[in-house]
């Protein structure tokens, strides 16, 4: 194991010279709905990067983390042990504190074969004016391993910052892979995901992405599913709400190459204002026992919904805002 | 001589050039249990939409009294602040809201055992369901279920029961109309649409209604075994009517509500 440019093993235990950095990004994690308190217990493996230095490292059995800086952010690789069943989610913590900055995390996730872990990463940006976070991510998920891997992002009020999460994600035989994007907190800025995942024979996948525009706010959500193996199976569900200026972009494609591969792409975008949604699902079918569906609502709230809260004694705001609330919740 | 706190005098509603409530007068006072017969498509969601104050069902003359005062233009939020709400026939489900959060929405001082009392008042613990997403992974009778516990937690003055026996197992019906009789002893009215006997057993006063109008009102017993015997589906009892458009004999073809 390897802590490159990493003096301090664990989040409660910073140098003198690095605390006021570190208390600085850990505020900025309790933005990004994060609990900097985990963060400190030793059972917990963590990660903290600020721009490009490492605040924090700390590995636990299994689990092996190594990070070395670059020009403009950070490379890390993380791998657990085959076999390795992680008791508490490794907690990640990455952002930039000062207005302007650039970082870019390249990052390699090795889960071993028969491994269970969650990951829980907050990406926090608060006071962002000019800022860019770009996380180009390599996950493989070994055979009847298992990764959630939760992201919760916070971009400020400014809306000036853009995030590009790009992840190339294989899955082996019998592995489960679930990601679920969060960004319902603040102004998005501009944020593109970029997935495409490989899941191989029994294979399970699902990718979960919600967020809420406001603003000029720009959100764009690429992601592409190629259930090659047999009985590969994913769904690509997305919940996004747009309000005043923004817009919304989902470009989803979902492959079945293999015998009883089933996929399934659910997307709902609430719009109101003068926003803009879009859903462009592309199926594609190269096996005649594969089988993928779509669905998508895009528009208003449905007025039932609506006078059923009315008839709680809501008002009509307060009961679109509930059922948008909600819905990316 | 109690006084009637409601009263959905000589109401009226024409809808896409068909009357669907004609002439309908009705008194509700504290505590009552009112229920609606008839078959499908003669009126009675209609009625019970138009007392809520939903879209588009705006009175075409008549008046709906709460305490002396005409709230036929109130909005649906300023008629459920005065203490009507209504529990749809097919309950919408909402992705992400908790259940105990849904029931929790309608009580004035909401508190945590409020919430709690409501849901076990259906039978659903809120240990289990409290948390619960009201959601697709909940069966057509948890929804009605939950359904019921929210308007029992408001405590309201007028509840309008839309069949909250459908999809509801026989096991269940006798809680159903326990829960009914309890909201009249805390002093709701109730204005029930039922075809169950059991929930009809439960009511005060029973009301006909065919083709929009009330025809008949007494004894619950009397009432039903009239509609039980006698009535018949619109076109057989009259043909199409002129003033029937397609889509609405159609519907009543079907046996489905207008």
């Amino acid at each position: 194991m390897t802590q490159t440019n990493s003096p301090r093993q664990h989040a409660g235990q910073a140098a003198p010279d690095w605390s006021a950095e570190l208390e600085a990004m850990l505020d900025a994690y309790r933005q990004a709905g994060g609990d900097p308190d985990a963060l400190k217990i030793p059972e917990v493996a963590t990660l903290v990067v600020s721009g490009n230095q490492v605040l924090a490292s700390h590995p636990i059995a299994g689990v092996h983390m190594e990070a070395e800086p670059l020009e403009q952010g950070v490379r890390a690789r993380i791998v657990v042990d085959a076999g390795t069943q992680v008791k508490h989610p490794v907690h990640l913590c990455f952002g930039v504190v000062p207005a302007e900055g650039i970082q870019l995390i390249e990052s390699e996730y090795q889960i071993g074969d028969g491994a269970k872990v969650q990951f829980l990463a907050h990406c926090s940006f608060p006071n962002a004016v000019h800022v860019e976070h770009r996380m180009d991510a390599q996950i493989h998920v070994g055979k009847n391993a298992s990764l959630n891997y939760t992201e919760e992002h916070y971009h400020g009020q400014t809306g000036g910052i853009e995030v590009r999460p790009i992840s190339k994600i294989y899955i082996d035989e019998g592995g489960q892979f679930t990601s679920n994007m969060v960004l319902t907190r603040g102004r998005i800025g501009v944020l593109e995901v970029d997935y495409v995942v490989d899941a191989e024979k029994d294979a399970v996948v699902e990718l979960v992405t919600k967020a809420f525009g406001s603003g000029d706010d720009h959100v764009k959500v690429l992601e592409h599913l190629r259930l090659n193996g047999e009985n590969a199976r994913g769904l690509a569900k997305t919940r996004i709400a747009v309000k005043e200026q923004a817009v919304s972009e989902v470009n989803t494609m979902a492959e079945g190459n293999a015998v009883g591969a089933r996929g399934h792409m659910d997307c709902t975008e609430i719009v109101r204002d003068q926003a803009i949604a879009m859903n462009n699902p592309v199926v594609k079918v190269s096996n005649a026992r594969a089988q993928v569906t779509h669905e998508a609502a895009i528009g208003t709230v449905n007025r039932k919904e609506m006078e059923t809260l009315m008839a709680r004694g809501l008002d009509e705001d307060e009961a679109v805002d509930l059922i948008i609330r909600a819905m990316i919740r | 001589m109690k006084l009637p706190f409601l009263v959905v005098d000589h109401l009226s509603l024409s809808k896409d050039n068909a009357v669907l409530i004609r002439d309908v007068s009705l008194s509700f006072n504290p505590g009552e249990i009112h229920v609606l017969l008839g078959i499908n498509g003669s009126g009675k969601s209609s009625l019970a939409y138009t007392l809520m104050g939903c879209d588009s069902y705006v009175p075409s003359s008549g008046a709906i009294l709460l305490d002396g005062k005409d709230i036929k233009h109130a909005s649906i939020t300023e008629r459920a602040r005065l203490g009507i709400t209504l529990a749809w026939q097919e309950p919408v489900r909402f992705e992400g809201l908790p259940i105990g959060k849904y029931v929790g929405l309608g009580i004035r001082e909401n508190s945590r055992e409020k919430v709690v009392a409501a849901l076990e008042a259906v039978s659903l613990p809120a240990k289990a369901y409290g948390y619960r997403s009201n959601d697709q992974s909940l069966s057509g009778g948890e929804r009605k279920r939950v359904e019921l516990a929210a308007v029992y937690a408001m405590q309201p003055r007028l509840a309008i029961l839309d069949e909250p026996d459908s999809g509801i197992d026989a096991l269940s019906i006798m809680e159903i109309a326990n829960l009914i009789q309890k909201m009249a002893q805390q002093g709701s009215a109730v204005l029930l649409i039922t075809h169950r006997p059991e929930l009809v057993a439960v009511a005060d006063v029973a009301h006909l209604m065919c083709l929009g109008s009330i025809v008949f009102s007494g004894d619950p017993k009397n009432v039903n075994e009239y509609y039980q015997s006698r009535c018949h589906s619109h076109l057989d009892a009259f043909g199409e009517q002129p003033w029937m458009p397609a889509a609405q004999a159609e519907n009543a073809r079907n046996g489905q509500e207008m």
